[in-house]
This record gives structure tokens, C-alpha cells and sequence, in this order.
């Protein structure tokens, strides 16, 4: 280090804001390594659960930007940062900085502030960026002025502490051309004609900007609030998770609120920014800042320093560093992975982007360089031109590199491309991406065609989701996807568009000046000339590189990654740690629900005629099912077993036991089975939990360590002598699903000391969603589209289970009497159909004779069944099923309403209402599927 | 006149293509002409004129020194009959069944003798329960409702300990323990329907009214490897284990009636008449049919064809009936197995090769599993021989079969997790074993057995074993146009083609090779020289 910089700054205390930002890191950093006896003083704000030091030690000085030092200095660095860092707890967007008293008198023994916090994101809410970034910096100063009145030190004879505020060179807004170095007060002063040389302009009355900043949140707040508003969060909140329970749809929407709120504060900066001719609410508040601090703050010496776009370091501490996911490192990416097929943008235009530690060195030279007495001189001896502030006439330095070493926008495209070209990133499928071409097309093109592309994805979203199918929830998670993408792009353009369409041209004199002052020696180390940079260097084997890593993007094409991710999620599922495992029963471990069982249970003991009738009727009402199913599972369960209202307990019992072996088992996945078993092999405790009725579960009991279901109320019906038990189709509590669920399950796991987060969900259904956030440990089997794309948003474990053999029947029914099929006729029909080849004629000049005479190998490559089906059999056969299917219509017309009521219902189900007969051909004892296995 | 018997055909360039069951469907395949040979089984055999007057007539005049069925009866007796389940015959034959024709008139004797307490059981040994409609198929309606209701007509429990008796020891110290109420009834009787020389004899009692703690005696690898084959009790260890068995249990004073008939090969009702013809004998309209059969079975889905194909009921019709002492019996039954399905083969052969039909005993009104399609094939066909088996050692087995990667869960559900689990572990049956207890105590499984309608967690074992005379014996086994995963985790080789498996079985045992084909269904025994 140069002996005239550290000289200067040796003994020097040094206030910095900002020390946790991507600058202030690197700044902090370069003084400890380079200047030996400086102490710094760092305002940190205190974390929600975390003190000031906390973070500080957290977010500055693990950050491998000190990787250097500490090598360097081995088990010295704790000692060294604990010997000379001070940091002090305070926030640049309270009056005062929040400071404590002990703080300000801190403060105020410093000789240097450096204020470089900021609201760096362009899309940051207008009235946090009214905070920060406009009120900031003169805070900042107000809060030296107030220390140094405090007298925390003897004004006279000592110079006044050095306030650098950092800013940014984009306060020049849309100018077109060279931007000066100067202050927007000075230009307006000195000439006339500042809009030709200079910054925005426009005459701005701050006090009502920030009065309007301040209005507009309470106004969006209110807003937000207006009962349509809120319908409207809760509908998308709704149409996101759909029956998923009214806390989480609450919480959804809450959130949908606030992002609103959020967003509408962007767009609300945006907007104003952009009517005063600001790209966006950073510059906007970025020059207001600067006003107000030159304005208000003539006490002091001020400098500020306006770096351009600031990227990854080209030396120090080491190339390519890099902090945060900045501005054109998402942009890179998305390129990168093919996802910007274009981009705005003026293909001659300067992108001004300054690596940091040239940001940092200058800060280094502008803080050692010092401010001018009162009376003119410069304390700095030397030949420059370069002159310090005085209180009153602040200093502005541009830190860019535009005019004197530009990089256009298509060179910088061009080196981008081929970089990537020879560097792909690699898709999931370990394929290399190719990089598009960008045509840079007229101003707004690309935003436009982004937004055509958004509203058609979200269009594509809305129909899939009106579609109640599973296994669109793939397509739609995809789709999902791509509308994200395509959003991030669109916001991107918004966001940096304006910085690649910008024309102002940064003019770096002073800064230039204030390198010619420097010693050589320091000129060597420092190296803020922007001419040092070889672009096609720094881009392609320090920016690039860094980038790529820092985005953990696939740089190989391997294919492992999503497989290594899969088992560890699944050994993670079936570690021994797991306590509690937690499973869902349909759509889970069944491809089965409640109608399934009710239409075999009900259907039980009615004969063929009746059940046809029966099912006919139940498809009727199938609408009315679904959409409330939809609305509410717990509505839609409560209505749906009312139908039980009226069934024989013994006859339910007795039935669920064939349901389940000679159906459901059927429709069961075994892959799900097998993994319940293994879980309680494992000695895990298993739970099956499940909103269907108790006695359709009952044959489960022994796969798991408990059942929680819901249940039928019964009652004690006389008749003929003797009391029967029959249900009343009211359950007995609040049916186990959606949040009830959740908090069913907590209460068991309290119950018996276990951890929530040690425990493991299995469930299908976004209703189960409450339950699946509460364990620690979730997972999606054959997730609906709505639990779907919250599993793909989450990145939660996922598995997809099979029956045992495709085409088990949905909505089969028990055995007719004396346990025949519905089928028989059909199939037996079917038979001669295939058999007989309706042969009926066999006059033996078919033409599926033909066919055998060719060769063997050639044969059974046609579907079509051969000419000798084409024949009267079948004609008599298809007529005969017209007839039929005529005659079935004109019953059910004759049945009116399709009620079902006069006929024998055994079971008391089936029916249309009014009591049920008993009755029916059944005999005690005559089980359906045979009798028990016996002694 | 009597019957053509069976046929080996050499194969000749002229010869038609052969047809081949594949699974759920048909299909005609060319073998190689000059080396190739297809064994035809005999036409079925003439009938009995009046079966139940046959099956009167055995009880009436028993064999073995026994007495007749009604010199046995009183009325203040416990008796039981016990009768085959599901897995017999194949498929399942027309009404009435052997076993309702035989029950008849034992029941009828027993009325007329006024016996009280009768209590009829389906001898599942560790098979599935039958469901109500086969029950109904097997015993007829009037026995069905005049027992089942009032609960005397079981299926038996093999893990039902209260319902077990335990019987002793063998000499070999094989456990014997059966069902209670058979072991304690005055009067046993069993009636078998004796589809293939394995069936009947004393295996009826010891193993279909046993208990694991008792099959798991013979049912192991080294009794397999050990039976050559188990189709042929001279030369079976699974038969001398069950004779043993049975010889004890009569020495404990169950008295046994045994009663036995066996069916002629009329397997396919007249609409699939084809099936059981000589494809050079085929007319017009049986090709017809063929096209129609196999053209309508390829546009299918999988449920339909199973659906349509397992509701075919065989014209099998009674050749026998023989009653009385079990070992005599049995002894008389064999020859009219044997005179039904013995066919002469000269010598062996370096292939067998086996078309797949939809049905085993295992899959009644059911799917094939890959488990189900190995045993078929290396359990049962490989050892349909008498002396030698047709393929000779180090030979090749090729199986036509799709092979699908599907299961009943219902039926087959410890079969799920044995393909899964143990076999993605190992294939071989003696390393196999060490799996076995686990399933067979599982009680998820011993609750689908008991209360559903699922074969026992221990029975995929069996499967297995059944295997292991194959496994021990064969080269190599190559499934022709099975799922390709489901083959390689059986421990098979998957091919294409018939022509494809050919040329991957000359690798195994030399340049050409000579060719068997076992055109079954009907059954045909091969009595190889």
C-alpha cells in the first residue's frame, strides 16, 4: 500500500453504513488488509432475532470476500477484526439513525463517514426507497451535526469529518450524452443551459415527494383492504390451493395482500420516477437524495461518489468476487439457460458497468485525499487539480467507465454469446443449452411480447385448472413454470431495460484528476483508471466464470443431479430419526374415494335392475358432488354421507370387508403398502388418517399403528320385534381432513412426545396441505395439480405409485345374489363374437381366410377384427343392444325422478328417501364372497 | 372306438405354422423344419355314459378293502367332506362339476343314513378363498344354500390354530397338523378331481387341509430338487413326504374316504373348438376362428380379454371315479390320468419350447403375474414328463408369454413384495428360503389370506420353489415378447421373437439345435425314453 494513503489515513476512525451490501463488504475488507491502524466503526441494523454484532459477524466477515485476509493472517484475523472493527446497532431509515447516545458519541469521534447503504433493488417499494435512499444520506449527516453539537469532540481546530456519500451515476436519469460530475443545485447555478451538459433537471419539491411516498402506502394499505380487493386475494388464493382449508387460503391471501401492496408501491415509484424523467424509483431517490444532502448539510465536507453499474471484482480481493445476486447476473443466467430469447436494449449503446474494487479504491482515495481547510487550500500537496470539499461545496466523482473505456451493449452481447457458446450450461436432461441470439429490436418490443406471452400462460394456467383431472397436474406445474420464467424475464426488462437503453455518457475528470494525485506507488496499487480494464478479459475470464459459479447453475451434463436428489429425499423420508409417519388413505394409498365405497356398500343387496337405476341416479347428482367437493371437502363429506342415513350397521360391517378385498384392495397401490409396512418395520410409528368412515377402514387396522376416521352416528331402530342398530348418516365429529386434520394430528403426536418436524406426511390432495406444512418431513403421492405445483414450488419430496395392474374398475358393485357378476350376458355374448367369428353362414369365402394363407410373420399386424365380423350376427347383436339400452331409458323414465324408493333395499341404502323396507333375498350368515374360513 | 391317442410330429417345410398361446392371446409361429418336433396331446378320451351312476357305483363298491360308503355312515357321526378348491380343473368346467356330482350322492347316502352333523370344507390349504360364485360353480346351487347359510360349509384356515389339530410327527420328523374338524370327524371324505398325476393320493388331506407349520415340510428347494418329477410320485419327494404324512394320519385313526376322478382333455367349449385341433386338420371355419379370436383378443384391453377368457368353462367331462382306500385309489386313478394325457416322446430335446395360455391353478379369474409365469412354465410344463425330463440338462426353455409387470393385488398381494423385494435380490430358490418366515407370519398378509380373498404371504415362495427342478436342470429360460424388466428380474432372458430366441438359445447349447414344442392346453404328460 502506498505510503501516502495509509499515511493519510493512519490513525483515522471511519463510520460506514452500508457494511453488509455488496460495496460495503469489499470496502471493509480493503481497509483492514490495507491500511494498518485504521478503525472502523460499522452501523449495522439489528436483525428481527439477531443483534447488529450478530450480523456483522454473519454477514460481513464470514463472507468469503475476507477468504484473503484470513489466509493471510491465520488465527490473527478474529483479533484483528475484534481490535479494530466497532459496530454499533442503527437503522439510515430512522431519524437520528437510531443510534443509542454511546453510539453518537462514537459517531462523533470519527473522522470519515462513508455512507453507502442503500436500497439497491430497482424495484424496491417507493416509500422504503424514500426512506433509504433519499433521507438517508442526509441523515447520515444530520447525525454527525448532532454529535459533533453534543460535543463529543472540540470543534475548533479540528477539521470537520469527511462525509462520502455513495450514490449512483444514474441520478443523470434519461439525459442523452455527457454527464458531469456536478451537483443538479451547482448545474441549475453555474449555466443556464445545465440540461445540455448535465443531470435531470426537473425542479422537484422533496418535502411533497416524500409526503405523496408516505400517502401512497397508506393509501394502498386501505386500499388493499376494500372488501373487493380482499374477494379478490381470497379467489386467487382459492384458485392456487383450492379446498386446501380456510386458514391457508387465508394466509395465501394475506400474502397475495401484501405482494400487492408491494408491487402496486413499485409500480406507484416507477411511475412518479419515470414522469420527472427517472428511469426508476432507485435513481429517482437516488437523486433526491443527493439534493437533499447538498442542500441542508452545508455544514459539512461532502463528497459524493457516483459509481455506474457495479460488478465483480476485477483484482481485489480476488477476481471475480462477487456478493449477492446482482444486476446483471440474472440476466446472465436466464440467458444463459435460453430463457431471454431476447432482451431490450441499443445494440451501440454503453453498458457502464465498474468492477468493485475500483469503486472501493477510489472511495480509498477520495477518504485518504481529505477535505479542504475553509479557507480554500487543499490539504493534499501535488500537481493535480483534484480539490476536497468544503462544508457548502460539496465534491461529486463519477466511478465509471463509459467515456473513457466503453463496452457497447453488442460487443458485450457478443462476448456473453460466445463465452456461453463454449461454456454451456447444461438442461436436466444433461443436454447443452444453446444460447439465442438477440436481434434488439425497437424500444419496448421485447416487454410487449413478454406481456403477450405472460397473460397467454396464464390463460393456458386458468383452463387446465378448471379441469377436474388428474395428471394435468404435470402439464400444469410446467406451465406453471414456463409463465414464471417468462414473468421473471418480463420484470427483467422492466427493470434493467432502461439501463441498457441508457444514452447518457459519464464523464470521470474529477475522477481522473484524483488519480493523477495520487503517489505512483499508490496509482499502482489502486488502479481506478477505468483504461485498465481489457474488457474481453474480464467479461469472459473473470465475470462469466464467477457468475456461473455463483449461481450454482449446471455447467456439467451429468444427469445425476435430480436421481441423487430423489434418494436423498427418500432416505431422508426413511431415516430411523422419523417418529411419526402419517398417511393419507385415498388417492394416496388407494386410487379410490367415498363415492367408490358408498355404490358398493349401497348397492350391496339391490339386483340388477335396481342398481342400474341406483347408479343412474348417483350420476345425476354427480355435478352437484364434484362442485362441492370442490368448494369444500368438509361440506362435501357431510352431505355425502347423509346418504348413509338409514343403513344397517351389521350389513355395513359385514360389507366393508368384501369392499375392501374384493375391490379396493384392487385399486390399492402396493408400492404404497409396501412403504407403510417398511416405515413400521422400521418400528416407526404409522397413522392412517383418513375422512373416510370408520367401518370402510376397519379391515386396514392391522397395517397400521392407529386409524383416525369419521364417523357415523347410529341409532337404535325397532321394527318387527326386534332392534336394529342403523346409522343416521350424521357423523360423530368434524370429519378428519384439511385443517382438522393437521391440528388431529399435532394433538396425537403431543400426545405421545413427538416432534411435529420429525414426523412424515403421505397425502395427495391439496386439502391435505395444512397437514403436509405441519410435518417436518412431507410428501406428494400423485399429487393433484394444485398440491402439485405447491410441491414443485417447494421442492418437496415427491413419488408416483401404480395399482398393481392397470384397469381395476372404479365404481364396481358387490356381487349380485348368488354371486354373479353384473357382466355375463355381455361377456358370454362377447365370446361368441370373438369365437365364432360370425361364422354363422361358414361359407368358407371369407376373407379372414385370406388372411391365415399368408405367411405367419406377417399376420396380426392389423387391429381390424377380419370381414367375418361384418355380419348378420352382429347385426342381430347390435340391434338386440339398442333394443335393450331403449328399454333401460323408457324404465327410467317410467321411474319418473329415477327414485329407487319402492323397490327392496336390504341395506336401507339405495333408496330415494322415506324408510326402507326390510327384506331381500340375503340370509344371515350368507356372507357374499363365500362364507369365513371356518373350522 | 377309442380315441386317437397323442402325436409327435416332426416338423417338415410343409407343415402349417403351430399355434402358441401368448398369454391372453394367439398367434401361429414357425418352427424350424427337419429339427423341430410338436407333441400333439391324445383327443379326449370317451366319457362315462352315466357319471353319477359311476360315482354311485364307486361308493358302493370301494377299492383298497374298504367298505362301502354306506356301511360307514351312522347316524350319530361327525362327518366331513373335503373337497378340491379353486385351482382345479383348468380351466373351470362346465356344470355340473365333478366335485357337486360326487358330494350329491355322498350326501344323499349320508341322509339316507340319517348323519346329523356334516360340515363340508374347501381344502384351500394355503391357496386363496373362493368367492361365493365359485363355490356356487363347484358345488352346485342346492348344496351351496342347503350349507353355507347355516354355516356348514367352510373354507379352510391354515391359520386359524383353534381350527388345527396337531397329528404327530414322521419318522423324518415332518410336523403333520390339519384342520380340526377333519381330524376329528368319524368319517373323512375327500373329493379330488385329479387334473394332472400331482393331484390326489395322500397329498389331498396332508396338504390341503394343512397348516404352513406343516406344508413347509415338503413345499422347500430340497424337496424340489429332489422331485424328478413331481408329476411322477415314484420319483417325488414332495410325494413320499405326503405319503408319509398320510400314512400318519390314518395310523391316528382319521379314517379317510378317499374319492377320486380324473377328466378327459375337453378343455375348450365348441366356439374355441380350434384350440384342441391339429392345425393341419383345422377347416375353414376353425381358421376363421382362430383369426377371429386372435385379431379380437389384439384390439383389446387387458380387463376385457381377461374378462372374456376366464369366463370360459370346459366341456370336461368325467372318465372316472374311483373310491375307498387312499393309496388304492390313487394307484387306479394314475392309469386313467396317464391313459388320457401319456404321450410317447423319443428322446430329449436341446429346446422346449411352451405358448402360455391365460390360466394356471394360481390365476383363476385373475392376472398372470411374472411369478405365476415362471411357475407355469418351469413348474409345470417343464415337468409334465415320466422318466426324463423332454429338454435335456444344460437345454433351453422358451416361454411365449407377455409377461407383464402387473399383479392382482387382491390375490397376489405378498407377491408384490417378493418380486420387489426378495428377487430383486436374489433368484435363487435356496437362497430364497431365508425370506420366508417373515412373509409368512406377516399379519398383514395372514389377514388378506384369512378374511380376503388372497393367497398366503409364504405362497410366492412356493412358486419359487416349484422353479428350482428347472432352474437346477435348464441352461437357460428365454421369454419371447415379455416385458423386458419383469423377465431380467425373474432372472430370465427377454426376446422379441420366437426366431430371436432360437438364435439366443444356439449360444447355450450349440449350432441346430433340436426343437420341442408342447402344444398345450389340453395336457399332454410326456413319457420320455
Amino acid at each position: 500500500m502506498s505510503k501516502r494513503i495509509a499515511e493519510s489515513l493512519s490513525g483515522k476512525r471511519i463510520f460506514i453504513t452500508g457494511g453488509t451490501g455488496f460495496l460495503g463488504t469489499a470496502l471493509v475488507e480493503r481497509f483492514l488488509r490495507t491500511v494498518p491502524d485504521v478503525e472502523l466503526v460499522l452501523l449495522v441494523r439489528s436483525g428481527q432475532r439477531t443483534s447488529a454484532a450478530v450480523r456483522a459477524e454473519r454477514e460481513i466477515f464470514r463472507n468469503d470476500c475476507y477468504d484473503r485476509l484470513r489466509s493471510e493472517l491465520g488465527g490473527a484475523f478474529d483479533a484483528l477484526v475484534a481490535d479494530r472493527v466497532q459496530v454499533v446497532a442503527g437503522d439510515v431509515s430512522r431519524d437520528g439513525l437510531g443510534l443509542e447516545p454511546e453510539a453518537l458519541e462514537i459517531l462523533g469521534s470519527c473522522d470519515i463517514a462513508i455512507h453507502s447503504a442503500a436500497a439497491v433493488a430497482f424495484d424496491s417499494p417507493l416509500d422504503g426507497a424514500i426512506e433509504v435512499n433519499l433521507l438517508g444520506p442526509g441523515r447520515v449527516a444530520g447525525a454527525i451535526t448532532k454529535a459533533l453539537e453534543a460535543g463529543a469532540r472540540p470543534q475548533s481546530g479540528i477539521e470537520l469529518p469527511h462525509l462520502i456519500a455513495v450514490s449512483t451515476a444514474y441520478v443523470a436519469g434519461t439525459h442523452q450524452g455527457r454527464a458531469e460530475e456536478i451537483l443538479w443545485a451547482d448545474a441549475i447555478r453555474e449555466t443556464k443551459a445545465a440540461r445540455t451538459h448535465t443531470t435531470v433537471t426537473t425542479e422537484v419539491d422533496i418535502d411533497a415527494e416524500i409526503a405523496a411516498a408516505r400517502r401512497v402506502r397508506s393509501d394502498l394499505e386501505a386500499q388493499s383492504r376494500s372488501p373487493v380487493r380482499l374477494q379478490g386475494f381470497s379467489k386467487e388464493a382459492r384458485r392456487e390451493l383450492g379446498s386446501a382449508g380456510m386458514h391457508v387460503i387465508a394466509e395465501r391471501a394475506e400474502r397475495f395482500r401484501q405482494d400487492w401492496v408491494k408491487r402496486s408501491l413499485v409500480d406507484a415509484g416507477r411511475a412518479r420516477a419515470q414522469s420527472l424523467g427517472w428511469p426508476d424509483g432507485y435513481a429517482f431517490t437516488k437523486a433526491l437524495g443527493e439534493r437533499v444532502l447538498a442542500a441542508d448539510h452545508t455544514d459539512l465536507p461532502i463528497s459524493i461518489v457516483r459509481p455506474s453499474i457495479i460488478e465483480s471484482a476485477l483484482e481485489e480481493p480476488y477476481p471475480g468476487w462477487i456478493r449477492g445476486f446482482r444486476m446483471a447476473e440474472p440476466i446472465i443466467i436466464s440467458y444463459a439457460r435460453g430463457l431471454l430469447r431476447e432482451f431490450p436494449g441499443i445494440a451501440e449503446g454503453v453498458i457502464d458497468v465498474v468492477p468493485v474494487d475500483m469503486v472501493v479504491s477510489a472511495l480509498l482515495a477520495v477518504a485518504a485525499h481529505g477535505t479542504r481547510d475553509a479557507d480554500g487550500s487543499d490539504r493534499s500537496a501535488g500537481g493535480s487539480t483534484y480539490s476536497g470539499p468544503v462544508p457548502g461545496h460539496p465534491v461529486v466523482i463519477h466511478v465509471a467507465t463509459g467515456s473513457r473505456n466503453p463496452l457497447r451493449y453488442s460487443r458485450l452481447f457478443e462476448m456473453v454469446r460466445d463465452w456461453f457458446s463454449e461454456h454451456p450450461l447444461y438442461d436436466e436432461q444433461g443436454q447443452p443449452i444453446q444460447v439465442p441470439q438477440w436481434s434488439f429490436p425497437g424500444h419496448g418490443e421485447v416487454q410487449g411480447q413478454l406481456r403477450r406471452y405472460v397473460t397467454w400462460l396464464g390463460a393456458a394456467d386458468r383452463l387446465l385448472g378448471s379441469v377436474p383431472v388428474r395428471g394435468v397436474g404435470d402439464l400444469r406445474s410446467r406451465i406453471l413454470d414456463r409463465r414464471g420464467l417468462a414473468m421473471r424475464a418480463l420484470s427483467y426488462a422492466e427493470l434493467y431495460g432502461s439501463y441498457t437503453e441508457t444514452e447518457a455518457v459519464f464523464d470521470v475528470s474529477r475522477l481522473m484528476s484524483l488519480y493523477e494525485s495520487l503517489d505512483p506507488e499508490d496509482r499502482r496499487q489502486l488502479r481506478f483508471d477505468p483504461l485498465v480494464i481489457d474488457w474481453a478479459s474480464y467479461v469472459s475470464e473473470v465475470h462469466l466464470p464467477s457468475v456461473v459459479t455463483h449461481a450454482r447453475a449446471k455447467t456439467t451434463p451429468e444427469r445425476s443431479r435430480a436421481s441423487r436428489r430423489r434418494d436423498r429425499a427418500t432416505r431422508a423420508v426413511l431415516s430411523p430419526e422419523r417418529k411419526l409417519v402419517v398417511f393419507d388413505w385415498e388417492g394416496t394409498l388407494i386410487a379410490s374415494n367415498v363415492i367408490d365405497a358408498y355404490v358398493w356398500l349401497a348397492g350391496q343387496s339391490l339386483d340388477a335392475p335396481e342398481r342400474m337405476r341406483f347408479i343412474a341416479r348417483l350420476a345425476m347428482q354427480a355435478p352437484r358432488l364434484w362442485l362441492l367437493d370442490k368448494r369444500d371437502r368438509g361440506d362435501f363429506l357431510r352431505a355425502f354421507y347423509r346418504s348413509y342415513d338409514g343403513a344397517r350397521v351389521a350389513e355395513m360391517q359385514r360389507g366393508s370387508w368384501e369392499l375392501f378385498h374384493q375391490h379396493l384392495l384392487e385399486r390399492s397401490y402396493p408400492a404404497g403398502i409396501a412403504r407403510v409396512r417398511k416405515h413400521r418395520e422400521m418400528g416407526q410409528r404409522t397413522l392412517l388418517v383418513t375422512g373416510a368412515l370408520d367401518f370402510v377402514v376397519e379391515p386396514l387396522r392391522v397395517l397400521f399403528d392407529d386409524v383416525i376416521s369419521a364417523g357415523l352416528q347410529l341409532e337404535d331402530v325397532a321394527g318387527n320385534g326386534a332392534t336394529v342398530q342403523r346409522y343416521n348418516g350424521r357423523l360423530t365429529g368434524i370429519p378428519p381432513i384439511g385443517e382438522a386434520r393437521a391440528l388431529l394430528v399435532a394433538e396425537y403426536a403431543r400426545e405421545r412426545g413427538i416432534e411435529l418436524s420429525e414426523a412424515v406426511a403421505y397425502a395427495d390432495s391439496v386439502s391435505d396441505l395444512p397437514l403436509l406444512e405441519a410435518v417436518g418431513y412431507p410428501v406428494v403421492v400423485n399429487g393433484d395439480q394444485r398440491l402439485a405445483a405447491v410441491a414443485s414450488k417447494r421442492g418437496w419430496h415427491t413419488e408416483t405409485w401404480k395399482m398393481g395392474a392397470p384397469g381395476a374398475p372404479w365404481l364396481a358393485t358387490a356381487p349380485l345374489a348368488g354371486g354373479r357378476r353384473l357382466r355375463p350376458e355381455a361377456v358370454r355374448r362377447a365370446i361368441d363374437l370373438l369365437a365364432a367369428g360370425g361364422l354363422a353362414g361358414s361359407d368358407g369365402s371369407t376373407g379372414a381366410l385370406g388372411s391365415l394363407r399368408r405367411p405367419a410373420a406377417k399376420r396380426g399386424t392389423s387391429g381390424r377384427a377380419g370381414s367375418g365380423i361384418r355380419s348378420e350376427r352382429v347385426r342381430r347383436l347390435y340391434t338386440a343392444a339398442v333394443q335393450r339400452g331403449l328399454k333401460a331409458v323408457a324404465t327410467l323414465e317410467a321411474g319418473g325422478t329415477l327414485r329407487v324408493g319402492r323397490s327392496r333395499t336390504p341395506s336401507g341404502l339405495g333408496r330415494g328417501g322415506g324408510p326402507s323396507q326390510p327384506g331381500g333375498q340375503g340370509r344371515a350368515g350368507d356372507t357374499p364372497g363365500g362364507p369365513e374360513r371356518g373350522r | 372306438m377309442s380315441p386317437r391317442p397323442g402325436f409327435v410330429l416332426p416338423v417338415e417345410r410343409s407343415t402349417p405354422p403351430v399355434l402358441f398361446w401368448n398369454g391372453e392371446g394367439l398367434l401361429l409361429e414357425s418352427l424350424p423344419a427337419e429339427r423341430s418336433r410338436v407333441i400333439y396331446p391324445p383327443d379326449p378320451l370317451e366319457p362315462l355314459v352315466d357319471p353319477v351312476e359311476a360315482v354311485r357305483d364307486a361308493l358302493l363298491h370301494p377299492l383298497g378293502g374298504c367298505d362301502p360308503l354306506p356301511t360307514l355312515l351312522r347316524p350319530d357321526m361327525r362327518l366331513t367332506i373335503a373337497f378340491d378348491d379353486v385351482s382345479l380343473p383348468l380351466p373351470p368346467m362346465q356344470a355340473p362339476d365333478n366335485r357337486q356330482l360326487v358330494i350329491e350322492e355322498v350326501l344323499d347316502m349320508a341322509a339316507q343314513a340319517g348323519v346329523d352333523d356334516v360340515v363340508i370344507i374347501a381344502a384351500l390349504s394355503l391357496h386363496r378363498r373362493m368367492t361365493e360364485a365359485e363355490l356356487r360353480h363347484a358345488l352346485g346351487q342346492r348344496i351351496y344354500e342347503a350349507f353355507a347359510p347355516s354355516g356348514h360349509l367352510l373354507q379352510h384356515d391354515a391359520e386359524d390354530q383353534e381350527a388345527l389339530a396337531f397329528i404327530g410327527k414322521t419318522d423324518q420328523g415332518e410336523e403333520v397338523e390339519i384342520s380340526r374338524r377333519a381330524a376329528e370327524s368319524d368319517l373323512l371324505v375327500y373329493v379330488n378331481i385329479n387334473l394332472v398325476p400331482m393331484d390326489g393320493g395322500h397329498k389331498s388331506v396332508a396338504t390341503g387341509l394343512a397348516s404352513y407349520r406343516s406344508v413347509r415340510h415338503h413345499h422347500n428347494p430340497a424337496t424340489m430338487l429332489a422331485s424328478r418329477s413331481f408329476m411322477d410320485m415314484h420319483h417325488s419327494e414332495l410325494h413320499s413326504s405326503n405319503w408319509r404324512m398320510g400314512r400318519l394320519i390314518r395310523e391316528s385313526g382319521v379314517k379317510v374316504f378317499q374319492i377320486e376322478t380324473t377328466l378327459n382333455t375337453n378343455t375348450f367349449p365348441q366356439q374355441f373348438a380350434f384350440l384342441q385341433k391339429r392345425e393341419w386338420e383345422w377347416r375353414v371355419r376353425d381358421r376363421a376362428s382362430f383369426v377371429a379370436a386372435s385379431r379380437g383378443l389384439s384390439v383389446l384391453g387387458d380387463r376385457a380379454k381377461r374378462a372374456i377368457l376366464h369366463s370360459i368353462r370346459a366341456p370336461h367331462q368325467m372318465t372316472s371315479v374311483q373310491a375307498g382306500e387312499v393309496e388304492a385309489v390313487h394307484e387306479a386313478t394314475l392309469a386313467n390320468v396317464f391313459a388320457q394325457q401319456l404321450v410317447r416322446v423319443e428322446g430329449q430335446t436341446d429346446i422346449l419350447t411352451i405358448g402360455l395360455p391365460y390360466i394356471g391353478p394360481y390365476n383363476v379369474d385373475s392376472i398372470m403375474n411374472p411369478i405365476l409365469v415362471a411357475v407355469m412354465s418351469l413348474g409345470y410344463f417343464f415337468n409334465m414328463y415320466r422318466g426324463r425330463p423332454v429338454v435335456r440338462e444344460g437345454g433351453v426353455v422358451i416361454v411365449r408369454h407377455p409377461t407383464p409387470w402387473a399383479f392382482h393385488a387382491g390375490h397376489h398381494p405378498s407377491y408384490i413384495d417378493f418380486f420387489e423385494e426378495v428377487l430383486a435380490e436374489t433368484t435363487d430358490p435356496v437362497q430364497v428360503v431365508k425370506y420366508e418366515e417373515a412373509y409368512a407370519t406377516d399379519p398383514w398378509y395372514r389377514q388378506l389370506y384369512r378374511k380376503g380373498h388372497a393367497y398366503h404371504g409364504v405362497h410366492p415362495f412356493y412358486m419359487w420353489y416349484w422353479c428350482a427342478h428347472a432352474l437346477d436342470h435348464l441352461g437357460a429360460v428365454i421369454v419371447v415378447g415379455g416385458d423386458r424388466r419383469a423377465v431380467r428380474r425373474l432372472g430370465f432372458k427377454a426376446a422379441s421373437t420366437l426366431e430371436d430366441a432360437l438364435e439366443m438359445a444356439e449360444d447355450v447349447v450349440g449350432r441346430e439345435p433340436t426343437i420341442t414344442h408342447m402344444r398345450v392346453p389340453p395336457l399332454v404328460m410326456a413319457d420320455v425314453e
